[in-house]
């Protein structure tokens, strides 16, 4: 392998672990439920990107075959991501009656679709 | 006829391109094949999908999908920098409340999974008449600001793109 590509593929393989390691360092250390999303919502997302990115071009410098299931599973990580931290959120908000009290008002007539009994 | 042969072209593509990249082989055989399920699968499955989601500025998709993505990665440093040199109770967090212009379902989740992706902010909650986002700020010392910055930065260009 030449010295270029393996200094490439390392050093994306060790920002994917850096923000990794920052996204479940925040999951750990936040003092609340809304602030831990935030952790691995983001950070791990980019880090996962980075491994991605550097398992794409170590088949492709190295095995010299293009490989494509990496871009789906970012699409899937895409996907799922922001919708079980939405999940999460709507459990937190419905199961804490402190979290509920700090809401602000929507500005329209109705209330949150978690909480509106009416609501569809 | 057309439209009765192929009820989702956008479903009919993404079918195509998912089967080739799960196979990760492009070739001419993997993509006939993927063209015949996503034929297939949309026709029968068409009963359960009334909704026809409309693209009106195909250009403006690969835009926003540019703009997602550095933002995704602007907003992964901040956060790490907040999670790594920050005490986690002297943030100021708070909600926010986003008034939406945007009206179709499609369009108000991309943008809740574009608020979640990007800068400090998750998307927790929808208004009921789907008239507003809730939004989680990790940091934010003026609400105000992130409001504008999410409606001019995404509701705009989808409100071009769906609407």
């Amino acid at each position: 392998m030449p010295f270029l590509s393996e200094v490439l593929i390392a050093s994306l393989i060790l920002i994917g672990a850096f923000f990794l390691f920052v996204g479940s360092l925040g999951l750990a250390k936040l003092p609340d439920l809304m602030r831990r999303l935030h952790g691995p919502t983001k950070a791990t997302t980019l880090g996962i990107g980075s491994m991605l990115v550097a398992s794409m071009l170590y088949f492709l410098l190295v095995g010299g075959h293009f490989s494509v299931h990496e871009l789906l599973i970012t699409i899937f990580l895409f996907l799922t991501a922001p919708v079980s931290a939405h999940m999460i959120a709507k459990a937190h908000i419905l199961r804490s009656r402190r979290e509920r009290s700090a809401l602000p008002v929507t500005g329209g007539k109705v209330g949150w679709a978690t909480l509106d009994e009416n609501g569809s | 006829m057309l439209t009765r042969l192929v009820p989702h072209p956008l479903l009919t593509l993404l079918i195509a391109v998912v089967w080739v990249l799960l196979n990760n082989d492009v070739s001419i055989a993997q993509a006939v094949i993927g063209l015949v399920l996503g034929l297939l699968i949309p026709k029968a499955t068409s009963a359960y999908w009334p909704g026809r989601p409309r693209m009106r500025a195909p250009l403006v998709v690969i835009e926003y999908l540019l703009i997602v993505l550095w933002d995704i990665v602007v907003s992964n440093v901040q956060v790490a920098y907040l999670i790594l040199f920050r005490r986690g109770d002297r943030l100021r967090t708070r909600y926010i409340s986003v008034p939406l212009v945007l009206t179709t379902p499609e369009a108000i989740t991309v943008l809740a999974g574009t608020i979640t992706m990007t800068p400090g902010t998750v998307t927790a909650d929808v208004s009921a008449d789907g008239c507003a986002l809730l939004v989680h700020c990790l940091e934010t010392d003026d609400p105000e600001a992130t409001i504008a910055r999410i409606k001019t930065r995404y509701e705009q260009r989808l409100k071009r793109i769906f609407e």
